[in-house]
């Protein structure tokens, strides 16, 4: 079999942002740290982390559109070449695409049909839309409406429809079903799932570990800023595969495997505790884990800690 | 004490879409359950008609046979919301939010996990499951005796949903608190659940 190439690597990526608290008095909140994560053309990657967690920021960084105050640090590969700023805005909606998470990245002056169409008007592309559309039980008079004319539902269904109109090699969905029926979740996944079988490579970035294991290929989970594992899916069926102490506390906690907890909470980005985030909640938090933690391989996947084996 | 819905139909404005029709249920405070329905069912729409937010356009809900309206200023039915963010006063401290309540018992502060220094913060600088706690913890107020939990841990990770379950589930069987839970997760509603009305077939 032939080794799949590398579409997207990501290695210690970090975003922060600058804050004026009181008058002059600077500071600096890290809401991403170290984030580490690989995409393979014709794989799909769910990076999982909860809400609030700063994981939009990945799409974001990735596609070269945060915010002003914000800093990118880390290193971005896009088929092995450094993904700079000036490559990023030549390729996100060609080769890169993003089926953002809210509605509010639409132009609200534009109708859905002529936006998702980016102004085409051939009998191809128009053909096109009509199809991906029936697909989703969209009618076609959809197409005439605009944006705030349409349920949630139907406006999240559009937004899945852009990435499926070109032929791109990397789509970044950034947590694109909440709000949908558990039907048509599993749809939308089915067309991730196809755009990867047809090569592309699929970063999908949600909260919903169990909706992760149903249709990627492999899981980052991110924790509080970081990824402590990298995992092929199948890891995920039983704890002893799973390698870092808070996936394992994850799987531990799914009411179909004992729904048992931990206690605490992830820390807040302001008291982010040196070293490993997860060290005041680990029962095997040593001294070490105070200091710096490198994310190493270990029986086919990655994990960023000190402990695991 | 027993809470039922008797005929409820509803609909938002006359040239929208039917919601609501002849929907009946009926529960004891010693039950928890679970209710599974389609999207565009009305799961929202029925809590918050439950909770006295909106009224029926036909049908009645009624408390040991009194309508709510009856019960004075307190509604002994509270409703906890899916988005927490969007429930609570972006320019109240979470004190404030949590004064909101029924006098909140120091008890299911700490049981919830809700950290004294949380307390002084607003709501933007907290996260969604730090709020999503408040929220629980306002809505568990000394006059409570339903409460309605909308997809409250639909937007949590799986250890949050885990701590807040186990809490609630606890603390309304020891309070004699009955309990309605909309879910989509058939998994979550048969764990914390004493029956679940499954409408999705």
């Amino acid at each position: 079999m032939k080794e799949k190439q590398v579409i997207l690597e990501i290695q210690g990526m970090s975003v922060s942002f600058d804050q004026y608290a009181h008058g002059f008095s600077k500071t600096t909140l890290e809401v991403i740290r170290d984030l580490d994560v690989k995409v393979h053309e014709g794989e799909m990657v769910a990076v999982v982390g909860s809400s609030g967690s700063g994981k939009s920021l990945l799409a974001h960084g990735i596609l070269g559109i945060l915010p002003y105050n914000a800093a990118l640090g880390g290193k971005m590969l896009y088929q092995g070449e450094e993904l700079t700023q000036e490559r990023k805005e030549r390729l996100r909606g060609n080769e890169i695409v993003l089926v953002p998470q809210s509605v509010a990245f639409l132009d609200p002056l534009m109708k859905i049909g002529p936006q998702i169409r980016k102004g085409k008007k051939d009998p191809a592309s128009r053909a096109r839309l009509d199809r991906i559309f029936e697909g989703y039980h969209l009618k076609k008079e959809v197409q005439d409406l605009y944006p705030f004319e349409l349920s949630g539902g139907m406006n999240r269904r559009v937004l899945v429809s852009t990435a499926m109109m070109g032929e791109p090699k990397l789509v970044i969905a950034d947590e694109p079903t909440p709000g949908l029926h558990i039907k048509m979740v599993r749809r939308v996944m089915e067309h991730f799932r196809e755009l990867a079988d047809r090569g592309a490579g699929v970063l999908l970035i949600t909260h919903d570990l169990e909706q992760a294991l149903a249709v990627a290929d492999r899981v980052a989970v991110f924790y509080a800023g970081t990824t402590v594992e990298d995992a092929p899916v199948s890891d995920f069926r039983q704890e002893e595969t799973l390698r870092h102490p808070y996936s394992k506390a994850l799987w531990q906690a799914m009411p179909q495997n004992g729904f048992r907890f931990i206690p605490g909470t992830q820390p807040y980005v302001k008291e982010m505790p040196e070293g490993c985030p997860f060290a005041p909640r680990c029962t095997q938090c040593t001294e070490q884990c105070r200091g710096e933690i490198p994310f190493r391989e270990l029986r086919g996947g990655r994990v960023r800690c000190l402990h695991a084996v | 004490m027993v809470l039922e819905a008797k005929h409820i139909s509803f609909r938002y404005g006359k040239e929208s879409r039917q919601i609501l029709e002849d929907f009946h249920l009926k529960m004891t405070r010693e039950e928890r359950v679970g209710l599974i329905a389609p999207s565009g069912f009305g799961k929202t729409t029925f809590c918050k008609i439950l909770a006295g937010y909106e009224k029926p356009d036909d049908g009645e809900v009624l408390l040991d046979g009194r309508p709510l309206s009856s019960f004075g200023r307190y509604c002994p039915v509270q409703m906890i919301w899916q988005h927490p963010e969007q429930a609570v006063n972006p320019r109240l401290k979470m004190r404030e939010v949590l004064a909101e309540g029924d006098g909140i018992e120091p008890r299911v502060i700490e049981g919830l996990g809700i950290e004294p220094d949380w307390l002084n913060r607003y709501p933007g600088e907290i996260s969604g499951g730090e709020m999503q706690r408040f929220c629980i913890a306002r809505a568990l107020g000394e006059r409570t005796r339903f409460l309605l939990a909308d997809e409250i841990s639909t937007m949590l990770d799986l250890i949050t949903q885990s701590q807040i379950w186990s809490f609630l589930v606890q603390e309304v069987e020891q309070r004699g608190i009955g309990l309605l839970a909309v879910s989509h997760s058939r998994e979550l509603l048969e764990r914390v659940c004493t029956r679940v009305c499954d409408l999705d077939v």
